[in-house]
């Protein structure tokens, strides 16, 4: 008896020499991936992470050749939850390298954390000037935009057409008053009033009957999220849709919102870098597959998420999988040899991109879902306005 | 501001208070007669909208949707109050927000798993769709005009259950001496759970007619809560009619308030006319004489 129990102690121990040696010949490259994924803001995490998904999948279940470890962290819309978050999977996961992040002040608050322990992060959507200007950070990329980019697009179609009187809303915190300042650099005409409302303000019928009154030629908007599902409808059920044009920008339109609003989001038109009828192979090839597989029409964040992990394969590829050399990982970043879903993709001297803008109209396509069209182009290679005011050059 | 602008915010702030109304209504009864801090009140009204709004997209008629929706929320919020909240009545007020505000997070991961994390859509009654031209100049839509006299109906309705039913005179024995009346030989387990089913019932309601006008989403029913409180603070706590006219005030005074005021000042207006009331009549502004009025 005592020489079995002496062999099963000896065999345990030998497995246990054996084990890290398995683990080695199967490294996997660690993900972390930070969203907010509870609480009313948790649609966007999920729809890029479920992009992000895909691009692996694309990718044959692997980035640049080596097996995903993908751990996956909610930030619940809190910058010091984000900070937590971050610290555990730096310190407790190890992970190679972090990408997600959903909103601006998470991402102003984890971007520092990550970045000093000399990891990359890579954002799938938030876009916040300051990271894009004085505080650019070689090891930070931005795959999405920058955050004023998509409403300078809107500024620009309503100034090229030619409308005079503006009306302008949006909620009263940071990413509102962006929103309205990215708009403005590029429409010029008159603003006959620039209203800013509560965050998460469920009933506006008092704003639209102020709004009502005015008489402007049109409006522009910025209501994310559930505001935006709100807004709209209120603003069909007014019965001003027909009254006075209502313009926007692909956050309060995104595929994830069409279906709450119902007919009501039907005519708008919304700014955005992407639109899932854009004509370029790897997006045919993206929509189609996304669709497959979890049975809806991907979002643009979705998109973000898809082509965060292609960018991250492209890089990962060329430096063999060694992530600790961060010179060449960073080349191989900026590089940006991958085939994105909006065609063209390059890296400005900021780390976030240079790429087209277009104004899409929300239609019903043949089987009678609601999604968007694009209708005509903002902006051909645009860059943002604060990359002049980053330091870094290559 | 043009007179048929000031009538028009005028309606918008009747149309918001008679739905803080039926939130706060819910909301004072059971703080009045069970002595509960139930935050899990929003919860309710969410729960109100979600069933409201599958029962329109299964069946398409908003009918049904609206004499299913009502029941079986009161039913939910009665297998709460047994299964969770009944353990907590004779527990201090922490306890009591601690334990409720747990609720809050159980339903929104609940409602995320049955519905997903998307918004949820719900239209409008084709009856009510449309605009009603109310005088020269004003017209004002169908259906927030449905939600008034929905509202001023039910308010009605309490005030008959209250004042003229046996139910209602239990209800108001129970909160001016819970103990008195046990000793009565009242059931007052079985009181309880039916007073928690009504207030469910009303904040079930309130979901269900907001649905076609707000977004149907995880946490919708957390910002009317706030309004809600503040609504009983400046009523009077456990007293009804207290909460129908400090509703319409709150509700008047929010929807001018965000109008006239710059947007730091209007959120902070409501505040300030709470702490007023707090100031000059702590007790609120219609206390509930001997228990619920």
């Amino acid at each position: 008896m005592k020489k079995v129990v002496k062999g099963f102690w000896l065999l345990m121990a030998s497995l246990a020499l054996i084990a890290p040696a398995v683990c080695h010949a199967e490294e996997a490259i660690k993900i972390g991936y930070i969203a907010t994924m509870s609480g009313p803001g948790a649609s966007l995490g999920t729809d890029i992470l479920d992009g992000f998904k895909l691009g692996i999948r694309h990718c044959g279940d692997k980035l640049g050749g080596m097996p995903v470890d993908l751990v996956v962290g909610d930030d619940q819309l809190k910058p010091d939850v984000g900070v937590q978050v971050a610290t555990r999977l730096l310190e407790k996961d190890k992970v190679d390298i972090v990408t997600g992040i959903v909103f601006s002040n998470v991402m102003m608050a984890v971007a520092k954390p990550i970045t000093d322990q000399g990891l990359f992060l890579i954002s799938a959507n938030a876009g916040p000037s300051p990271l894009a200007g004085e505080q650019c950070n070689p090891n930070f990329f931005a795959v999405s935009w920058q955050n004023d980019q998509t409403h300078e697009a809107m500024g620009k179609y309503l100034q090229d057409k030619g409308v005079k009187r503006l009306y302008l809303m949006a909620p009263d915190y940071q990413a509102g008053k962006d929103a309205l300042v990215g708009f403005k650099r590029a429409f010029k005409g008159e603003i006959v009033a620039e209203v800013f409302t509560k965050v998460g303000q469920p009933d506006y019928a008092a704003e639209l009957a102020q709004l009502r009154a005015a008489k402007p030629d049109a409006v522009f908007v910025f209501y994310p999220g559930g505001m935006g599902v709100n807004f709209i409808k209120q603003y069909a059920q007014a019965g001003l849709k027909e009254e006075i044009p209502l313009y926007t920008t692909a956050f309060m339109l995104d595929q994830s919102s069409l279906a709450a609003m119902g007919d009501a989001c039907l005519g708008i038109m919304n700014a955005s870098f992407w639109s899932p009828d854009l004509d370029t192979p790897a997006n045919r090839e993206f929509v189609a597959d996304f669709k497959a597989a979890y049975n809806r029409l991907p979002s643009l964040f979705a998109a973000q998420g898809y082509d965060a992990a292609l960018l991250m394969d492209s890089a990962i590829r060329a430096v063999g999988g060694n992530l600790k050399d961060q010179e060449k990982f960073r080349a191989a970043l900026r590089k940006a040899d991958f085939q994105s879903v909006r065609g063209k993709f390059k890296f400005n001297n900021n780390h976030f991109p240079i790429q087209d803008f277009y104004i899409r109209q929300v239609v019903k396509n043949e089987e009678g879902v609601l999604t968007n069209k694009i209708v005509a182009t903002a902006f051909t290679d645009h860059a943002d306005a604060y990359h002049e005011q980053c330091p870094m050059k290559w | 501001m043009d007179p048929m602008l000031i009538l028009t915010q005028g309606l918008n702030g009747l149309q918001l208070g008679v739905m803080l109304f039926l939130m706060a209504a819910g909301l004072t009864l059971v703080f009045g007669v069970m002595n509960l801090i139930n935050l899990a009140h929003g919860s309710l009204y969410m729960i109100g909208a979600y069933i409201a709004a599958t029962l329109q997209q299964k069946t398409g008629s908003f009918l049904l949707a609206v004499l299913m929706a009502v029941p079986v929320t009161m039913l939910v919020g009665m297998a709460v109050e047994m299964l969770a909240l009944r353990k907590l009545y004779e527990r201090d007020h922490l306890d009591q927000v601690l334990a409720t505000y747990g609720l809050i997070l159980f339903f929104n991961e609940l409602v995320r798993m049955a519905w997903g994390p998307q918004a949820y859509f719900m239209a409008l009654p084709q009856a009510l769709a449309h605009n009603v031209r109310l005088l020269s100049g004003l017209s004002y839509p169908a259906y927030r005009l449905a939600i008034i006299g929905a509202g001023l109906g039910v308010g009605g309705f309490l005030y008959v259950l209250i004042h003229h039913t046996r139910l209602g005179m239990l209800i108001r024995a129970g909160a001016g001496n819970r103990d008195m009346v046990n000793a009565l030989g009242v059931n007052i387990r079985f009181l309880y759970t039916a007073v928690f089913g009504l207030g469910a019932a009303l904040a079930g309601l309130a979901g269900m007619m907001a649905g076609p006008i707000l977004s149907v989403e995880v946490g919708m029913g957390e910002p009317v809560l706030i309004l809600a409180f503040v609504v009983i603070v400046i009523g009077g706590i456990g007293s009804i009619q207290g909460a129908f006219f400090a509703a319409v005030l709150v509700g008047i005074a929010d929807t001018f308030g965000r109008v006239l005021l710059p947007p730091g000042l209007a959120s902070m207006g409501i505040y300030v006319l709470m702490a007023v009331v707090l100031w000059r009549r702590p007790q609120g502004l219609f206390p509930a004489p001997h228990g619920a009025g």
